[in-house]
């Protein structure tokens, strides 16, 4: 798993390359509670090469969207979901709780 | 039956998802299943890892896998504290963020994208955990 930043004014987009697993979840988790840490509350996450997701990963973005979700406008969405990633979200009930977007620009423009 | 037998350690889990992952390509599963059939198996491993193993660092884990006839088995055996996946209660996907369970997730995609999840806790002290995903 490899995880870039790129700033935009009105939110952050963290960009989640790779396979997250409950081996580099906590990596993931660190990195969206020190974004909330540090006043970032509006987050675009970039699955576009994002190769797998486990529940691991699911329980990261769950707390991340607690978090966000408590301060003003403070929201976490996804962008460029691969579809198998996609039906395990559904499976989970998650597509409810998160806002997608077919590619990260369009999420950047929600904020 | 193929079977290897794994540390039981999150690191592990990659080459735990190609083992099976393989076995169900050469099998003709879709590419799709071939996905789910990783998942179900990394979350069964990732529970083993995390509540039959807790606190202990020398764990191992016997993963097998193979065709009985038109469906592709996959038994994990541990040697840790009894865990059984059906006494875990189902998250409520209908609760909202706030009320949102975090456990029991992965147990619920499990039973979800396999056929079948039976576990049995043997007088041994092995636990036996068998899925089964049919063709097509």
């Amino acid at each position: 798993m490899e995880i870039t930043h790129q700033e935009f004014k009105h939110c952050e987009l963290i960009k989640v390359k790779g396979r997250v697993d409950s081996s580099t979840a906590p990596q993931l988790a660190q990195t969206l509670e020190t974004a909330n840490e540090n006043g970032k509350h509006k987050l675009v996450i970039d699955m576009s090469e994002l190769e797998y997701m486990s529940s691991a990963g699911f329980r990261a973005l769950l707390a991340a969207q607690r978090n966000s979700k408590k301060y003003n406008r403070g929201e976490v969405v996804l962008a460029s979901v691969p579809e198998r990633i996609r039906e395990a979200l559904e499976l989970a009930g998650f597509t409810e709780l998160f806002k997608t977007f077919d590619d990260p620009l369009h999420a950047v423009g929600y904020f | 039956m193929q079977t290897v037998q794994f540390p039981a350690k999150f690191e592990l889990l990659d080459e735990i998802r190609e083992f099976v992952g393989r076995i169900a390509r050469e099998n003709g599963f879709s590419e799709k299943d071939v996905y789910n059939i990783q998942l179900a198996t990394d979350e069964a491993a990732s529970n083993i890892i995390e509540h039959a193993y807790e606190g202990v660092i020398d764990g191992v884990l016997d993963l097998s896998c193979g065709m009985k006839e038109k469906a592709l088995v996959i038994i994990l055996v541990d040697h840790g504290s009894p865990f059984d996946p059906a006494e875990v209660p189902l998250p409520d996907l209908q609760a909202d963020l706030a009320d949102r369970k975090i456990g029991g997730l992965g147990i619920f995609l499990m039973r979800k994208l396999m056929d079948e999840v039976h576990y049995h806790s043997n007088a041994d002290k092995s636990n036996v955990l068998t899925m089964i995903k049919r063709k097509g």
